[in-house]
């Protein structure tokens, strides 16, 4: 074997390459968590709290345990302890406390799945029920509201409230201005593959087939919670259906299916969660309430930018959405004011759903922006191109790459936009209101540290490459062998990648759009190292594990990803019906590792927000207290029949300061932005804008 | 989930005898509804009677006019029949309307008359439903009532009746036959769904151990110019927020003859026949269309969260009524066959 020059003459970055894991797939015959063969399985089913707030008093599980094939009833009463509760999420079991109606309660293992789903509906539980709260009702966004608290900080680690200069001041003295409400429903992820952990203590030692997004972050929130050495717990996760953030960190049915499995020793312990459990306990996105208020001088120019928002939270544990972090770098304004305040309610752990922060508060920030062009009687593109920053207004730094009006351009070229008549309700096209809109998208560029591979030589002169990354159905598969030929210097044919084992050395989680940059930078670093190591023609068995290396300059630049999508809508004249007969976008994400894989995330992220925008929305019954259209039959996502003209473009660029591979990220860009500019379309089409989402057709009635 | 016990009925007499004797048994058809509910503990039978392989899956002509559809005659085979699509187009229309190509491969005409409600309470046995259990009340008043009824619901029930295939044939005015204990009985089809009155746990008339073995759809020439209307907030695969199924015959700009009949608006399918009334001999114009709508809704009394429904509705109606005003002209203007 003889590795060549890197980099090579004809790299395997860029090319549009099938994905490596698509027959498999298609075929039925990749294996998912449920599918691993483990031999002469036990089966788990979760019991659900029927309350929203209040305290189990008293259990009984003697008509379950009768039960013919029903080997073991966990409940508090008899769980084993958990070593930490410093997460209380993962507490499970441990008290006789109810914080939100859905919670995991007590779980049943019996001998096939039917039997554990009908002993744990005889899991008698009494309760002390206490008055719960579970509709965030922030009637007032005024951050001092009484009834919302300011959070120490907002997700991951941003400061909660920011000033600069005087936005009150910047408003008195606005030519134009708008001041917006809005809000943005509560969504629950749902990947196709549904939640699933099976598992199997052994000799001490548990072994955990999970769909999740990070194998090694599942590895440590089990070793820790169930007090057991690292090195006695294994994670795999080879192929995930699936997990738009709710799979980014474990969720109680990890906890609860490994205190099975202890309880059990020896028996693989398998849990596959219902569509119906997927709405109460493995996370979803805050609903927001945001106010934006905008003003411009007679230029067009941003004056004044303030944007408070308002989200919820669990008592169980705080989640603060980033939702208004955007507003603080997205345009140029000398007054520039954010707040973000919490609701705590008795409701389910918010989590991570696909570009978490920026989706909602683009929504807030693009439609304000749009009534801020009509109120101006300025082009909604042209108000944005205006207050393009020259760096970021935020920290001042340069943009690494800030190609938001290249994007704006392009799309509104390859759109037709030019000559939009701005003025709303103007075109009935047999029956149907028809209107067009824009807004833009931003995602940071991230890559998280602690990456690491390894690189080994095999007998058959192929490469093997391994790292505990997540294909989630990306593309990592194919991304990662792709990075991998060009740093090794060997065809894609020669690559055998490894991911989805905590065995291997550690990755970070497959979130932030962040997979691909982190993951491909320990390998291209460890291919660096392997190279030093054992040179250009490594023998069998050579092997080299090492991580990423540091971008010079990195942190003196600001990094984010931009994009444009424009989109068409249509609203039906007698029926309100709303319709997007075409959607486009166009983004600056650095270099694309493979566009068909590219492609498909960027168009699933434009559906997803489409989906947003038009169906997605759970409804939490008050008096109950939780999600009632739990099933994807009445929980509605955008479906095929929804998708018709969809269209995803990039511009050809490479970014120098995030990798060594030149690439950002691209998971989650899409979603940014689309919502808004389906609503915008829809007031251009009607004159209605909808600032509560989602957008049905009774709000045009 | 619970255990049940499982046969497979070799012929309609033996099927009623059977589950007529067991107070516990249930005829499973497709089972697109059933299993689900059967998951979701809704349903808890001690027996399911498998009718979906008897040899009832012919639509046949009748002798003078007229379809004699097979119980188990699938909802795709259904929308395609040559016949249907022809003579009446609203049928094949609101059998295309309704769920998805898989599930209507597999579903059966009699199972889409007796698909139970969407309503999310009755669907979740941890939320009271006097549907499911009679006398625990109705969750959906004071809660989400997005698809539930605005006319003829009480203050027991105000699910809605799921079907397309069922509006479809509310205009047609089918008869159903009925294999029963006692039996064959001939139910007329504006009678076989219930309203829910004061005993929602009954949707239809039908008594325990009564099969359901065709529906005879009587030749009715008008039907040629009919469409169905389902209107819901994504483009496939959602129910009704609300639907119409219409025939229309218009002579010398005036209304010949119309049948009505409306979706996701009712416990069972809703024939308008105030609205119809209103239409007949009157000119076939947009002002017609609206004024027949409202004297039909004018008996509607939404939820908060469904009041929608009631100018959603109305202009679903005019939306129909005008496109099959002009298919009328067109056909007349062409000397089409109707």
């Amino acid at each position: 074997m003889t590795l060549q020059a890197d980099p090579p003459s004809s790299p395997a970055i860029g090319a549009d390459l099938e994905r490596l894991d698509g027959a498999l797939k298609v075929t039925g015959t990749a294996p998912y968590a449920y599918e691993q063969p483990v031999e002469d399985p036990v089966f788990l089913q979760v019991v659900q709290s029927t309350i929203a707030r209040g305290r189990i008093t008293a259990v009984d599980t003697a008509e379950a345990e009768a039960l013919p094939g029903v080997l073991l009833v966990l409940t508090h009463e008899n769980a084993r302890r958990v070593a930490s509760t410093d997460d209380l999420e993962f507490a499970v079991l441990q008290e006789p406390d109810v914080a939100y109606r859905g919670q995991v309660v007590g779980a049943v293992v019996a001998e096939d799945a039917e039997t554990a789903r009908q002993a744990a509906a005889l899991v008698r539980l009494t309760y002390d029920e206490q008055p719960h709260r579970v509709i965030l009702d922030a009637t007032s966004t005024h951050p001092d509201s009484p009834d919302l608290y300011k959070p120490a900080a907002v997700n991951p680690s941003f400061e909660t409230d920011t000033e600069q200069g005087d936005v009150e001041a910047g408003l008195a003295g606005a030519a134009t201005w708008v001041d917006v409400r809005l809000s943005t429903a509560w969504l629950n992820n749902n990947p196709l593959e549904p939640h699933t952990t099976v598992a199997r203590s052994h000799g001490g030692a548990l072994t955990v087939h999970d769909s999740t997004q990070g194998v090694h972050t599942v590895k440590g929130t089990l070793a820790t919670v169930l007090g057991l050495p690292g090195e006695q717990v294994r994670v795999l996760s080879p192929y995930v259906g699936g997990g738009f953030g709710s799979k980014g960190n474990p969720h109680p049915h990890e906890v609860v299916v490994c205190l099975a499995a202890l309880a059990l020793p020896g028996r693989w312990v398998k849990y596959a969660a219902t569509r119906q459990q997927m709405f109460a306990f493995t996370g979803y996105r805050t609903p927001t309430v945001q106010r934006v208020r905008l003003g411009a001088d007679a230029d067009g120019h941003l004056v004044a930018v303030s944007h408070d928002a308002v989200s919820q939270t669990a008592t169980v544990k705080e989640f603060a959405e980033q939702t208004a972090v955007v507003s603080r770098l997205m345009y140029g304004s000398p007054n520039i004011r954010t707040t973000h305040r919490l609701a705590v309610i008795d409701v389910p752990i918010p989590s991570w759903m696909r570009a978490p922060g920026e989706c909602p508060g683009m929504f807030g920030l693009e439609v304000a922006m749009d009534e801020l062009a009509v109120a101006a009687g300025l082009d909604p593109v042209e108000l944005r191109v205006r207050n393009d920053p020259p760096v970021d207004p935020e920290t001042g730094k340069p943009w690494g790459q800030r190609h938001l009006v290249e994007c704006l351009r392009e799309g509104a070229e390859r759109f037709g936009w030019a000559g939009r008549d701005p003025r709303p309700r103007q075109r009935l096209v047999d029956g149907w209101w028809v209107g067009t809109g824009v807004a833009s998208s931003v995602y940071p560029a991230m890559s998280m540290p602690g990456n690491e591979a390894r690189i080994t030589a095999l007998d058959d002169g192929c490469l093997e490459v391994g790292i505990g990354a997540a294909d989630i159905g990306t593309g990592a598969w194919t991304a990662l062998s792709q990075i991998a030929a060009d740093a090794l210097g060997v065809g894609v044919e020669r690559i055998r990648l490894r991911i989805g084992d905590s065995d291997l050395p550690n990755a970070s989680v497959a979130g932030g759009s962040s997979g691909t940059s982190s993951w491909g930078a320990a390998i291209v670093g460890a291919a660096g190292a392997f190279r030093v190591q054992h040179g250009a023609r490594p023998a069998p068995g050579a092997s080299t594990t090492a991580g990423m290396l540091d971008v010079p300059g990195a942190d003196d630049v600001a990094q984010y990803s931009f994009g444009a999508q424009f989109a068409e809508v249509r609203v039906h004249a007698d029926t309100g019906e709303v319709r997007v007969p075409r959607l486009l976008g166009v983004f600056s994400v650095g270099r694309i590792v493979n566009p068909r894989t590219a492609r498909s995330q960027f168009l699933g992220a434009m559906t997803m927000g489409m989906s947003m925008a038009l169906h997605e929305q759970s409804v939490v019954d008050p008096r109950f207290g939780h999600v009632v259209n739990h099933d994807l039959a009445e929980y509605h996502i955008t479906a095929n029949a929804d998708v018709v003209d969809l269209q995803a473009h990039w511009l050809d660029e490479r970014d120098a300061h995030r990798n060594p591979m030149g690439t950002r990220g691209i998971g989650e860009i899409g979603i940014v932005g689309t919502a808004a500019a389906v609503v915008n379309a829809a007031h251009h089409a009607t004159g209605v804008r909808v600032r509560d989402l989602p957008v049905t057709a009774d709000k045009f009635l | 989930m619970r255990p049940f016990a499982y046969v497979r009925a070799d012929d309609a007499a033996g099927a009623v005898a059977t589950v007529a004797a067991d107070p516990e048994a249930g005829f499973l058809g497709a089972g697109t509804n059933l299993v689900d509910h059967l998951k979701l503990d809704v349903e808890r039978p001690g027996l399911l009677v498998d009718v979906s392989r008897l040899p009832l899956d012919a639509v046949e002509d009748v002798e003078g006019g007229g379809l004699r559809v097979g119980a188990t005659v699938r909802n795709s085979a259904l929308a395609a029949d040559r016949r249907v699509r022809h003579d009446y187009p609203v049928l094949s229309q609101a059998l295309l309307a309704g769920a998805t190509g898989q599930l209507r491969n597999m579903a059966t005409t009699a199972g889409n008359l007796l698909q139970r409600t969407r309503c999310v309470y009755f669907r979740d046995v941890t939320t009271p439903c006097a549907k499911r259990e009679p006398g625990s009340g109705c969750s959906a008043i004071g809660g989400y009532t997005r698809y539930h009824a605005v006319l003829g619901a009480s203050s027991h029930c105000i699910a809605t009746h799921p079907s397309d295939m069922a509006v479809g044939m509310a205009v047609l005015d089918p008869v159903v036959v009925v294999l029963g204990p006692g039996g064959e009985k001939r139910i007329p089809f504006a009678e076989l769904h219930r309203l829910p009155g004061d005993s929602p746990e009954r949707d239809t008339v039908l008594e325990h151990g009564d099969l359901i073995t065709h529906v005879e759809v009587p030749a009715y020439p008008a039907a040629r110019n009919s469409a169905y209307r389902k209107v819901r907030d994504r483009a496939s695969y959602a129910f009704a927020l609300v639907s119409v199924a219409a025939v229309l015959e218009v002579t010398d700009g005036r209304v010949a003859d119309v049948r009505l009949a409306f979706g996701g608006v009712a416990h069972r399918p809703w024939r308008a026949l105030a609205a119809e009334e209103l239409l007949r001999g009157q000119p076939a114009t947009e002002e017609t269309f609206r004024a027949a709508a409202d004297a039909e809704l004018a008996a509607a009394e939404p939820q908060p969260g469904n009041a929608f429904k009631v100018p959603m509705l109305r202009g679903a109606v005019v939306a129909v009524l005008r496109d099959l005003t002009t298919a009328a002209a067109r056909a007349a203007g062409t000397g089409e066959d109707r």
